[in-house]
């Protein structure tokens, strides 16, 4: 999927504090533009730093000014397009949901064990597996779930989004402020 | 964003459990921090969510800080936008939820634009009543985030403080620029323990530290092109007046060393004195001929705080195809964002200049020799591209600004502030500007109406000096009731409106690219401003031949309070020269003999703005 020019990984260390979500998701929406996919989790307690991954599709000129109005707020430390500029991995998790007769489980697991799948909790009929790999294995495996056995099945899926990181060694330092500075402390909204 | 809910006990300045602390209301630590940061003026409007504070105000009057009643919040903020321009100081402004913080929107979004510092603090409903639709709530912080350099909502009184003291370090650090602090009722009647800001021990450090000074080996970069320029051009941006200090020296300093032309944008005029036998004036969609063209025609530029705007840059394709670009700016988002630079310093604009004028010296390089190029400027500036059909029984606006130019010329101290539209643009080519900060105007926004409070502000900031709104007879009406603060107050500020009767740059669009279709651009029922002026109590003028003009102009000098003085101008006359939209700089036209060919602006060009 990284072929298509249009597609955009976008990784942003920001301060975990109330509206800078908000503040970096405007400047998407603002301008008329889809996210493909966002995952947001704090990842440095002690400096209260999160880290924002962004998948879209866009324009590079526009993806650019973006990235540099991303670099203007006062909660984000650092901003880099993953996919055009260095080599990095990307994953994306799943949970899915399936009914299945008690019969036809055993299959369904040894089905799902081909693709790295595991089962992350069964009760009665409801089985729930788990992965995480690369998004397009991803996609293949709800395929195959959908259409595997008789018919097509209807599954509920949840994912987490693309998370990726780049093997940049220098990445962590070549933050906009020096990383000992602790955002300010403020309420949680 | 928090998703987890957790409380934090940790504070950057030294702040708690030190001594000297004491226990205070959240509006009594708000007063205690404008005092911290040497806050003299505060524009603001009271309402229920900041009766706390204004009983601050009632119950300590501070001996440091004074309280300037506005009639229209949006005045508040337009008036300490203009009190910030003209003295370099950060702006104050305090309005209370809902509508207060609504109304200052325009404002924010204005001095986002043109970078200009400012710290609003609003007022908000208490904290558990956020979200319930309580009478004046609004989400204030969800509706200024897009048009403020950074905003907060203070939800526990005891960050107030560090709050507070963080956005007044990022309104006035790196581009500067307005920010807002929410704070609800209920926090600043809580109290907290307040530890005064202690600046000796430099115990403050700020998460937000921007780049200011330039990278040596860049600057060296920069003067080995300048010093092999043949057809160079300094195009300086309002970050020279931001920078403060002796900024614009320094850019003096380099133009004289190098010979080089200078152009202004609308934003930075005065950085560079525009009377000066460098100076081009202003470039872009209204500025000279000399300007656009050299801008088109060199071969290395150096943009200092400049940002390559649309109304400078025209159709991006063709500009200037054939030079060597230098980009200074403090903002790394605005190098590469709409013009491709080959060399870019991220610096403070003053402190790039500082550091451009020591190398030049070092390396002692010799006056670049670029003869032919002020050849061929003299050459575009022979077109007299300013130049205009004077009338003896019409007052033509070029002529008024003229005579208002030359009747100020011996005064000390004059700041223009101007309305938006064709009176503004006039203004910029007309007026002479020698010193930075005494130009206030709305560049990027193009905010009608932000004179006359613009001018409350400056003249706040400089009791002493000559303040005139150069206005527009629309524009003016937008923000009329701030002549009941200059009442208020005693602020002599003169309004002087060219009044043509329309909004006169709508018209002009209208007549060029809509065929002549004036829908809706005429001013009926226009009040009768000098009337108006003497029910606000202040003094009515008017002029309605040229013969009048001196008189009217030097009457309203001399008058010691406020002034309207009702200029009735051609009503249709246009702003020449003119870039159309989506042109390029060489295909600018002049005066009437040119403006058949607007007609024929491009379809691409009609879109534009």
């Amino acid at each position: 999927m990284y072929d298509n020019e249009k597609i955009h990984i976008l990784t942003i260390l920001v301060d975990n504090e109330p509206g800078v979500l908000a503040r970096v998701i405007g400047l998407f929406s603002g301008r008329g533009y889809n996210i493909e996919s966002l995952t947001v989790s704090e990842v440095d307690g002690k400096r209260h730093l999160s880290r924002i991954t962004i998948t879209t599709k866009g324009a590079q000129t526009i993806i650019d000014q973006i990235m540099a109005l991303l670099g203007r707020l006062v909660p984000v430390h650092h901003v880099v397009d993953l996919v055009h500029h260095m080599p990095f991995i990307a994953r994306d998790s799943v949970l899915a949901k399936v009914i299945c007769p008690l019969d036809k489980q055993k299959e369904l697991c040894d089905h799902a064990s081909s693709f790295g799948a595991q089962l992350a909790d069964k009760k009665g009929d409801v089985m729930i597996f788990t992965m995480t790999d690369e998004p397009e294995r991803i996609d293949s495996f709800i395929k195959s779930l959908r259409n595997q056995g008789s018919g097509q099945r209807d599954i509920d899926v949840c994912r987490a989004g693309i998370f990726a990181l780049d093997y940049e060694e220098q990445a962590l330092q070549k933050r906009k402020h020096e990383a000992d500075v602790a955002p300010l402390a403020l309420t949680s909204s | 964003m928090a998703i987890t809910h957790r409380s934090r006990n940790r504070s950057r300045s030294a702040s708690s459990g030190a001594t000297g602390a004491r226990t205070l209301s959240g509006a009594q630590i708000v007063l205690e921090v404008l005092a911290e940061q040497n806050i003299e003026v505060i524009f603001g409007y009271p309402g229920g969510a900041v009766l706390p504070l204004y009983d601050e105000f009632f119950q300590r009057p501070s001996k440091t800080m004074r309280h300037i009643l506005v009639r229209h919040e949006q005045g508040a903020v337009h008036a300490a936008e203009g009190y910030a321009r003209s003295c370099g100081k950060v702006g104050c402004v305090l309005v209370t939820s809902g509508p207060g913080a609504t109304n200052t929107v325009t404002g924010l979004a204005d001095a986002f634009m043109d970078s200009i510092p400012l710290v609003c603090i609003s007022g908000q409903v208490p904290t558990h009543m956020i979200g319930n639709d309580a009478f004046q709530e609004a989400d204030t912080v969800g509706i200024t985030r897009p048009c403020t350099k950074h905003n907060y909502l203070v939800k526990d009184v005891r960050q107030l403080a560090d709050t507070l003291r963080e956005a007044f370090h990022v309104a006035t650090h790196g581009r500067p620029g307005p920010v807002l602090v929410d704070i609800p009722k209920d926090v600043q009647i809580h109290t907290a323990a307040y530890t005064p800001l202690r600046r000796d021990t430099g115990a403050v450090r700020f998460r937000y530290r921007p780049t200011t000074r330039p990278e040596s080996k860049k600057i060296h970069q920069a003067i080995d092109i300048l010093a092999q320029a043949k057809k160079p051009i300094l195009y300086v941006g309002g970050g020279v007046i931001n920078a403060g200090g002796d900024s614009a020296a320094q850019l003096q300093k380099l133009a004289t060393k190098c010979g080089f032309p200078v152009t202004q944008t609308l934003m930075a005029l005065g950085a560079f004195p525009t009377n000066h036998k460098q100076s081009l004036g202003m470039l872009g969609m209204h500025g000279t001929l000399e300007a656009n063209m050299a801008m088109h025609q060199c071969d290395v530029m150096v943009a200092i705080g400049a940002r390559f705007d649309d109304r400078i840059t025209g159709r991006i394709k063709d500009f200037s195809p054939h030079s060597t670009k230098i980009h200074i700016d403090i903002d790394p988002s605005s190098i590469n964002k709409s013009v491709l630079v080959d060399l870019a310093i991220v610096a403070d604009a003053g402190e790039a200049l500082r550091a451009l004028n020591q190398v030049w010296q070092e390396k002692r390089i010799a006056k670049p020799d670029i003869k032919a190029w002020w050849q061929q400027i003299d050459a575009w500036r022979a077109k007299k591209c300013l130049h205009y059909k004077n009338s003896t029984s019409t007052i033509k606006p070029q002529y008024a600004l003229q005579q208002l130019d030359a009747r100020t010329k011996g005064r000390d101290n004059v700041f223009i502030t101007t309305e938006v539209g064709q009176h503004q643009m006039w203004a910029a080519q007309f007026m002479t500007f020698k010193k930075p900060n005494r130009w206030m105007t709305s560049g990027g926004l193009g905010t009608m109406g932000y004179g006359l409070p613009a001018a409350i502000g400056t003249q706040i900031a400089h009791p002493k000096a000559t303040v005139i709104d150069i206005a527009g007879e629309a524009s003016i009406l937008m923000n009329i009731q701030e002549l009941s603060t200059a009442m208020q107050y005693r602020l002599p500020v003169k309004v002087f409106i060219l009044n043509n009767q329309y909004m006169g740059m709508v018209r002009q669009w209208q007549e060029l690219i809509y065929e002549n279709r004036l829908s809706e651009s005429y001013s009926a029922s226009l009040p009768d401003f000098v009337a108006l002026a003497e029910a606000f109590g202040a003094c009515g003028l008017r002029a309605e031949k040229p013969q009048e003009l001196e008189s009217v102009i030097d009457t309203m000098l001399k008058t010691a309070g406020p002034v309207i003085a009702d200029i009735r101008v051609d009503p249709l006359e246009n702003c020449f020269p003119m870039i159309p939209s989506g042109a390029a700089h060489n295909e600018i036209l002049l005066g009437n003999e040119d403006s058949d060919t607007a007609n024929s602006t491009s379809e691409e060009g009609m879109v534009l703005v």
